[in-house]
């Protein structure tokens, strides 16, 4: 689907997370792909470390690689299937020219934090479960030590359970490495959970920002209200309130349309 | 995807046993399966006979003996016997198969090499480049191929070869479409995104990630062509197009067409020779597809073998009485819908069976709604399907007792629960756009299962009242569209509706909202319980996602592994789960109250701005 | 649909267009002495040139294409270098023959390869096991090797049918279907394997999908789901599939004219490419080219009836 970005600015601080927040066709994912050089935007600008990285030369952009990585949604697709997770993992190394004995060891090395047993080197990611598998997917993100890792959904395929682990190592390997995080997603408890500044987009552009806390607990933008009182919660008693609020906060802005058609 | 096989039901011990094979390289197992070896032996000695012409004949091919004419086989120095102008069957068919082999060298390399490179140029260039490409690759490929082959034979000047080089031009087209469309999946994956975020080279992803993907199929198809062309071949030249000194199995067919009132064993050598080539490569061509399909070929055969019908609902060995008393239907029991005992298994590649619900039991009351939840591989959504009678037809489904308002459907033949669907049970899926057919109508869709029970004109008035009923603006119009043209909720607003037509005592929804964004999630929640309210369902809800239970269930079901963990009202699960796994999962939701708190990591260089 | 059907017409323009030009540049362009042929080694060279400049063989290249060209567009395809007679009409009298043989192979291949992929894909089995045979069965026997082997059975071992020759339909219904049936089947069963296992794979897919579910879900029947669904949304491909495989066809029908002594396309082009006739060689591809793309606008046709994707 086409997502349409309307003058976004953006900023992201050394160790940070930056959680960014919205609907299916929000912008979000354009958002991160731009960054990582994936897709190229019509107008606007990225800068990394103050370089304007917007319109790099692939040549020169891959350079970029050392600094800025990515942990894609979907752990099933971001792994090629035919390569052994040891061959995965040394592909930005070999991007940057390092082979034979300290790849191995920087393998081992990348399997040991994010917690996976060394023989998984020689596994394939059929092996693996889909928490694991990002697990991997993180490997291969911290490979280079980034600055900067962009995180598409990378938690929305994942059972409850490996969720909230997969989450704590987020945390804790930034707590390590000092790495920024932009964390793209719909999920905003996930969102609370991880970032320590949250942006909401609705249509491709950026309705509020600010201080994890200040966005999610009072909200200044209706479509922000709105999210948050339609996402449920795990509690019949609270749901039940959420819901009735939400219901005067419908009759009052009279907007139910918006969500009605989705694109 | 296959529906079939919901990520509910992966078992890690298949896996294991499917990643060892695989480690062997592809060839290796070409070997080891006898149709492989075989072909590849056939094809060895075919090839060899014809390298070693010179040493295994007596004559030249070309050289006449009129004393020989029409010699049978068998005669000495003349071991398939002479043709009419008395010329040596044998050293023919030895100068043929070289022809033969040659023809299929030209004819296949010139078709992998135009359609490789190009297929790989325009899949992983896209946009404009792929667009023109194809566009000429396609109009190539309707070329009347043939037609022309003949027609440009004056241009070769009789040699055979150009001939083939000029048919493996129109064959390019075929490699083409197929390296073009692997590489635009593989260009689409999101590992090649990764590799290209690692600062890998275009020409490394090419070689690392495209090409392993592209190879293989690339190899079946060259099977295939160079059989092509030997066919080709041969037939050109029985036309009599080409040099007619060159002996070939055309030459060879056409002279013993001639013959064959009087001699029609002569016409046994080249279709013999021409079979056993032809046979060894497209025998080859297709034992190699099953060793890239790898070890679970076999297994998606099976499970693709009965694909119409569903799997029948058996009463369960030690249930006897249960099943011939719900012969005579008894509505004694006040549940809604009631499993004993719900068994359901599928066969695996070993003959053993693979158990994904084992055991369960489950209630539901009229008018109440029950969530289902578990993790993947829980076997929730098999118990969901195997109450709808929609798992496939090798399931193999089996309780004490399985009723839906007092009727039991355990009658050995899927007629009493082919006669509830639409009817008294009725479902709600997942994913909303791919529930509908894109052929039809969303009306006529909606209609077809509806006109059974009552006349099309009250049918159609009863959707359209109910398609404005779950709030899609313009009934009429929604009726008439196609399913592309509506929108993901709108969709589920329709297949609801699709749902509750018929008045159904029990809805049982799959994840109805997990496809969807979260403020329509919350509309589409509203809707269903509204339409619970009104219609005095009962709803078998099954879900991951415990804010979806706490919003609309009054009690839950937990299940993991195929087997139920607890079960009781949904406040008693939310604030006093009494086993540890229902705890673990509770306490794994993100609760609400705390956001993170401390502060960025200490910086080890800047960030993005 | 509309605009969508105008562009592949104008794409069918362009392939008619393209092929023709080509085919006349590479063989006027071959320098084949047809004076010389015509005539024979026993003409003096004086002859020839007077030949030459009689047939136009003189003029620079561009000059003969732009006659040819303007030719056809008036209908005139120009005679034959031997027989004097008109291509155009030659060519319409033996189009009968050849539409015959490859419309009779057409619907053998389309009835067998629905049912038998339909049958394969729902039920499998032994069915799946015949499908796979007939297939390799149809890439290891070339046409002219099977079409010599029914001739044999067929014509001379049971005398069932003619040998040879055609019967057309207006003279008697029952000769002319006797006298296309063995080449036809011939054709058919190269298509059937291809298109049969095309039907099965789309079925499958489709079977497997979950609009399937749901309408069994809401009561659908068997029947229903079966015929109407997945084999509507499977023949869109299959259809694709068919559009190439009339294309091969055809051509194999031009092979296997020869053994059943038919006088159709095959005949004529063969005849035609040995002499060197260019007129003729070219009236032929231009007649086939002109077939393809008609066959081709009547599958994007239905294609369009059957995928509403395609006609908004």
């Amino acid at each position: 689907m086409p997502e349409v970005l309307k003058g976004i600015s953006l900023n992201v601080a050394a160790g940070e997370t930056v959680g960014l927040v919205g609907e299916s066709g929000s912008g979000k994912t354009t958002i991160g792909r731009a960054v990582l050089g994936l897709a190229k935007p019509t107008g606007g600008s990225i800068k990394f470390e103050g370089e304007d990285i917007t319109h790099l030369p692939s040549g020169e952009r891959r350079r970029l690689a050392k600094d800025v990585q990515v942990v894609f949604q979907d752990p099933y697709t971001s792994l090629n299937p035919a390569l052994q997770v040891a061959d995965t993992l040394s592909e930005p190394l070999i991007a940057q020219g390092i082979r034979g004995a300290d790849a191995r060891k920087r393998v081992l090395e990348l399997l040991d934090r994010v917690g996976l047993p060394t023989d998984s080197a020689q596994r394939y990611p059929r092996e693996f479960s889909g928490g694991q598998r990002q697990r991997v997917a993180i490997a291969r993100a911290l490979a280079l030590r980034p600055k900067l890792i962009v995180c598409d959904e990378p938690v929305s395929a994942l059972d409850l359970t490996t969720q909230a682990r997969v989450l704590d190592l987020f945390i804790e390997l930034q707590r390590e490495t000092g790495v920024a995080y932009l964390f793209i997603t719909h999920d905003l408890s996930v969102v609370r959970h991880i970032s320590h500044r949250v942006a909401v987009m609705f249509r491709g552009e950026i309705v509020e920002s600010g201080p994890t806390g200040k966005v999610t607990t009072a909200p200044d933008h209706d479509y922000t209200r709105r999210l948050l009182l339609a996402a449920p919660t795990a509690d019949p008693d609270r749901q039940a309130e959420r819901r009735a609020e939400r219901r005067k906060l419908l009759a009052t802005t009279g907007a139910s349309g918006a969500a009605v058609n989705l694109d | 995807m296959s529906v079939y096989d919901p990520s509910d039901t992966t078992t890690p011990a298949a896996v294991e046993g499917g990643a060892e094979t695989r480690r062997a390289g592809a060839f290796l197992r070409l070997l080891r399966k006898p149709m492989g070896l075989g072909s590849l032996l056939v094809l060895a000695v075919v090839v060899v006979l014809g390298l070693l012409e010179p040493v295994l004949r007596t004559h030249s091919p070309n050289f006449t003996s009129l004393d020989f004419i029409n010699a049978p086989p068998g005669t000495p120095g003349w071991p398939l016997g002479a043709d009419q102008y008395g010329r040596d069957i044998w050293a023919r068919a030895l100068s043929s198969i070289n022809v033969s082999v040659i023809s299929a060298l030209i004819g296949a390399s010139v078709a992998i090499l135009i359609g490789t490179v190009f297929g790989l140029i325009a899949g992983y260039r896209g946009q404009r480049t792929d667009a023109a490409t194809s566009w000429v690759f396609n109009l190539l490929m309707t070329f009347p191929a043939l037609v022309l082959v003949i027609v440009l034979t004056p241009l070769t000047g009789g040699a055979y070869q150009i001939t083939m080089a000029i048919f493996g031009f129109f064959l390019a087209p075929g490699i083409y479409r197929l390296v073009r469309n692997l590489v635009v999946g593989v260009r689409n994956e999101l590992y090649v995104d990764a590799a290209r975020v690692s600062g890998l080279s275009n020409r490394r992803i090419i070689s690392r990630h495209v090409f392993y993907v592209v190879r293989g199929p690339i190899i079946i198809s060259a099977a295939f062509m160079a059989s092509a062309a030997i066919s080709v071949q041969a037939g050109l030249a029985f036309l009599g197009l080409g040099s007619t000194q060159v002996p070939s199995f055309g030459v060879m067919t056409n002279d013993a067409f001639l013959n064959i009132y009087g001699q029609p064993v002569q016409l046994v050598w080249p279709s013999v020779f021409l079979a056993l080539l032809n046979g060894a490569l497209v025998l080859l061509g297709n034992a190699y597809r099953d060793v890239l399909a790898g070890p679970q070929a076999g297994r998606k055969r099976r499970r693709t073998r009965r694909l119409v019908g569903e799997a029948v609902p058996m009463a369960a060995p030690g249930a006897q009485s249960s099943a011939v008393s719900a012969a005579t239907p008894d509505r004694g029991e006040g549940g809604l819908l009631t499993v004993r005992n719900l068994r359901v298994a599928y066969p695996s590649t070993d003959g053993s069976e693979r158990e994904v619900v084992r055991g369960l039991d489950l209630e539901v009351n009229p008018g109440e709604i029950v969530g289902l939840v578990g993790e993947s591989g829980s076997g929730k959504t098999q118990t969901a399907f195997s109450i709808l009678g929609l798992l496939p037809k090798e399931a193999r489904v089996s309780a004490d007792e399985l009723r839906v308002a007092g009727d039991s459907l355990l009658d050995g033949n899927g007629a009493a629960q082919r006669n509830l669907r639409g009817g008294v049970v009725s479902y709600v899926p997942q994913e909303p756009m791919s529930n509908l057919d894109p052929s039809y109508t969303i009306g006529s869709q909606l209609m077809e299962g509806l006109k059974r029970t009552m006349p099309r004109k009250e049918a159609k008035a009863a959707i359209l009242a109910l398609l404005e009923r779950v709030g899609i603006p313009d009934p009429p119009r929604t009726f008439k569209a196609y399913p592309h043209q509506i929108s993901g909720g709108m969709a589920q607003r329709v297949l609801i509706a699709g749902a509750v037509v018929s008045r159904p005592k029990l809805l049982i929804a799959d994840e109805p909202t997990t496809a969807l964004d979260v403020t329509v999630q919350a509309e589409i929640l509203d809707l269903l319980r509204e339409l619970q309210r009104e219609l005095g369902m009962g709803v078998l809800l099954v879900t991951h996602n415990f804010g979806v239970v706490a919003d609309l269930c009054d009690r839950v079901v937990v299940m993991r592994n195929g087997e139920l963990v607890e079960e009781g009202a949904v406040r008693d699960i939310f604030h006093a789960p009494s086993q540890t796994y229902t705890k673990e999962l509770i306490a794994a939701i993100l609760d609400e109250e705390t956001t993170r708190s401390d502060a960025p990591a200490s910086p080890m260089g800047s960030g993005v701005s | 649909m509309i605009v969508f059907l105008l562009r592949r017409l104008g794409a069918g323009l362009v392939l008619i267009f393209v092929v023709t030009a080509a085919t006349f540049f590479l063989t006027y362009g071959a320098n084949i002495p047809v004076a010389r042929n015509i005539l024979g080694p026993s003409a003096t060279q004086d002859q020839v040139n007077l030949l030459n400049t009689q047939l136009g063989l003189d003029q620079p290249i561009l000059q003969q294409y732009w006659t040819w060209l303007t030719g056809v567009l008036t209908g005139d395809l120009g005679t034959s270098y031997f027989t004097s007679e008109p291509i155009a009409s030659a060519l319409a009298s033996r189009l009968p023959v050849t539409l015959s043989v490859v419309l009779v192979a057409s619907i053998i291949t389309l009835l067998l390869s629905t049912v038998l992929g339909i049958a394969s894909a729902a039920r499998g089995g032994w069915l799946d096991t015949l499908l796979q045979s007939v297939a390799t069965f149809s890439y290891i026997f070339p046409a002219i090797v099977l079409g010599i082997v029914l001739v044999y059975v067929f014509a001379i071992a049971l005398r069932l049918v003619p040998a040879i020759g055609f019967v057309p339909f207006a003279q008697s219904p029952v000769g002319w279907f006797l006298s296309v049936i063995l080449p036809a089947v011939v054709l058919a069963i190269g298509g059937i394997a291809s298109l049969a296992a095309q039907i099965r794979g789309s079925m499958i897919d489709e079977l497997s999908r979950d609009y399937i579910r749901s309408l069994r879900s809401r009561g659908s029947s068997e029947a229903s789901i079966l015929f109407r669904h997945a084999l509507r949304n499977a023949a869109g491909p299959a259809l694709t599939t068919f559009s190439l495989l009339f294309i091969t066809m055809f051509g194999s029908s031009l092979f296997i004219e020869k053994i059943f002594a038919l006088p159709g396309y095959g005949t004529f082009a063969f005849t035609s490419t040995i002499q060197g006739d260019l007129p003729a060689m070219l009236g032929v591809t231009l007649f086939s080219v002109v077939l393809v793309v008609i066959v081709n606008l009547l599958v994007d046709v239905l294609q369009g009836w059957l995928n509403p994707k395609v006609r908004t």
